[in-house]
């Protein structure tokens, strides 16, 4: 047969890796100069040097330089933080997901349910906060709860508008296909879907990390929120400021190992590589 | 083969009217057609004359306003395997490979992954794809695209192609070589084919019978056999002079609706 084949993974060029470890790490090398000139410049006492906050890290990581409270207790606060972050995401994923497929593809789940999201939807999680201490008392499942929350609506959203967006043709090919009812969630719906639940999970994990730490401020003696907190109440800002950096990177990593599950599973459309 | 007492497609006074707006349009009027088992059918006829509404209601997509529609004999309800229908965008699943494409159906039918892979092998060699089982659409042309789709039918044992313009998006080259492809399935399989174009020379060049329709609102103005004998060249002189023929059948329908005279007609009526 005459007929070309598009391989759009062979056409990409291949960029060395080095180079654009390099060309990333520019602009956090200049921010890092800025910082450091910045604080010895005006003389402030209240926000450390570069340096400094490395010290605190390497003794938050690995102790053997102020032996304090904090010392190589790094691990414990993000265990602790991981696996709420997790619960709550996963909780989130197991309830949208299914509900944000039974939403998108029946009008009358979607008339039931659309009043009851689009209000509760504007309301910031963080208001949650006093209720769900109420709910489930001051402790890690308040902090979980927010996540799960925060992590609720991008996926439940993103699930709606992934199977309202599907192609309705698909549905009738399945159809005369010999596939209908409720098959068609398995075989059409899901597939279809996948690339936006994909966004939304992202999304939502995202979130999940930023609403950690405000759930951790208040409660709990262990996680990267509480962390944060005690930095605060003690006038460590170092330790704050290795919190936020770990938190920073704990969100990072989180997020790729969910690219490499996108691009695994949707390897089928080259359009949504993440 | 032994000629069945039922014909495999019949039509009766049908219509259809769908609602835009508040008004009504009359998307079809009063079609009568009757299809034998294994001819080879085009529907031929400019935009809006309905042949792609007949097409979706034979498929089961939409149903009729008024009239009877039947194959052997039971009432056309709803979309079924024994109806594969070929899109002109393909509608391909886009997550699945060639493979999977092609054993979707066989697969829904409840057979084992093993006999699905054996009967997707069969029709991918079928359309020259064997190649290419675990590519994906995406990494495909428009050409090899429209084979899988074809395959997919085939393979679901439909009885009747119902096919929508399926060719329309491809190039000459690759059209061709389609349409002498479907002639030579249709030869193997014995399909019933339904075929919905506004070419007239494809219609010449593939069918048994061609369906002349003409709009607002859509009917059928003519039903044409046609009789030249297979394989076709449409460079003969026989060829030129069926074609011909149709094309004024076609045009004769369309050309009076902008004589300013019957314009006015048509709005003294309204």
């Amino acid at each position: 047969m005459a007929q070309s084949v598009i391989n759009p993974v062979a056409a990409t060029p291949a960029v060395p890796w080095l180079r654009n470890l390099l060309l990333g790490a520019i602009v956090p090398l200049l921010l890092l100069i800025l910082w450091d000139q910045a604080v010895r410049l005006s003389g402030t006492r209240l926000i450390p040097r570069p340096y400094a906050v490395a010290q605190m890290m390497w003794d938050f990581i690995f102790g053997g330089i102020y032996d304090d409270a904090f010392s190589r207790t790094f691990h414990i606060h993000l265990w602790a933080s991981v696996t709420r972050v997790y619960t709550g995401f996963f909780l989130a994923a197991l309830c949208a997901v299914p509900l944000g497929l039974l939403i998108g593809r029946n009008a009358l789940m979607r008339r039931l349910l659309d009043p009851v999201l689009a209000l509760l939807r504007p309301v910031p999680v963080t208001a949650w906060l006093p209720l769900s201490m109420i709910f489930f008392g001051l402790g890690p499942n308040a902090a979980i709860f927010l996540v799960f929350l925060g992590a609720f609506y991008p996926i439940l959203l993103n699930t709606i508008f992934g199977v309202r967006s599907a192609d309705q043709r698909l549905f009738e090919a399945a159809a005369m296909l010999g596939c209908s009812g409720s098959k068609l969630f398995r075989t059409v719906v899901l597939p279809a879907a996948l690339p936006t639940i994909f966004n939304g999970l992202r999304i939502g994990l995202s979130f999940s990390w930023i609403l950690i730490v405000v759930g951790e401020m208040t409660g709990v003696p262990t996680g990267l929120g509480a962390v944060i907190m005690d930095g605060r109440n003690l006038s460590r800002t170092d330790l704050v400021i290795s919190g936020m950096v770990i938190i920073g990177l704990a969100g990072f990593i989180s997020d790729r190992m969910v690219v490499v599950l996108n691009n695994k599973l949707l390897a089928w459309s080259p359009q949504h590589r993440g | 083969m032994a000629n069945s007492p039922l014909p495999i497609l019949d039509i009766r006074g049908l219509s259809k009217q769908f609602m835009v707006g508040a008004n009504t349009v009359d998307a079809l009027a009063n079609v009568d057609l009757v299809v034998k088992k294994g001819e080879f059918v085009c529907l031929i006829g400019a935009s809006g004359c309905g042949k792609s509404t007949l097409l979706r209601i034979i498929a089961g997509f939409e149903q009729p306003s008024t009239g009877t529609i039947a194959m052997y004999g039971a009432p056309i309800t709803a979309p079924g395997p024994d109806r594969g229908v070929v899109f002109q965008d393909y509608a391909l699943f886009p997550w699945l490979s060639v493979l999977d494409n092609i054993t979707f159906g066989p697969r829904q039918r409840g057979l084992s992954k093993q006999h699905a892979r054996k009967t997707g092998e069969e029709y991918m060699a079928i359309v020259g794809l064997t190649a290419y089982a675990d590519r994906y659409p995406s990494q495909l042309s428009g050409g090899m695209k429209q084979r899988v789709a074809i395959a997919r039918v085939l393979a679901n044992n439909a009885d009747m192609l119902l096919m929508d313009e399926p060719f329309g998006a491809l190039d000459a080259l690759t059209r061709e070589k389609l349409q002498d492809d479907l002639l030579e399935i249709w030869r193997r399989t014995g399909v019933t084919i339904i075929f919905v174009t506004h070419s007239v020379e494809e219609a010449v060049l593939l069918s048994d019978r061609v369906v002349v329709m003409s709009a607002s609102p859509g009917r059928i103005a003519s039903d044409n056999q046609v009789v030249l004998a297979r394989p076709r060249e449409v460079s003969a002189v026989d060829f030129n002079a069926v074609r011909l023929g149709l094309t004024q059948k076609l045009t004769s329908h369309v050309t009076p609706r902008t004589r300013p005279d019957v314009a006015d007609q048509r709005v003294a009526l309204t």
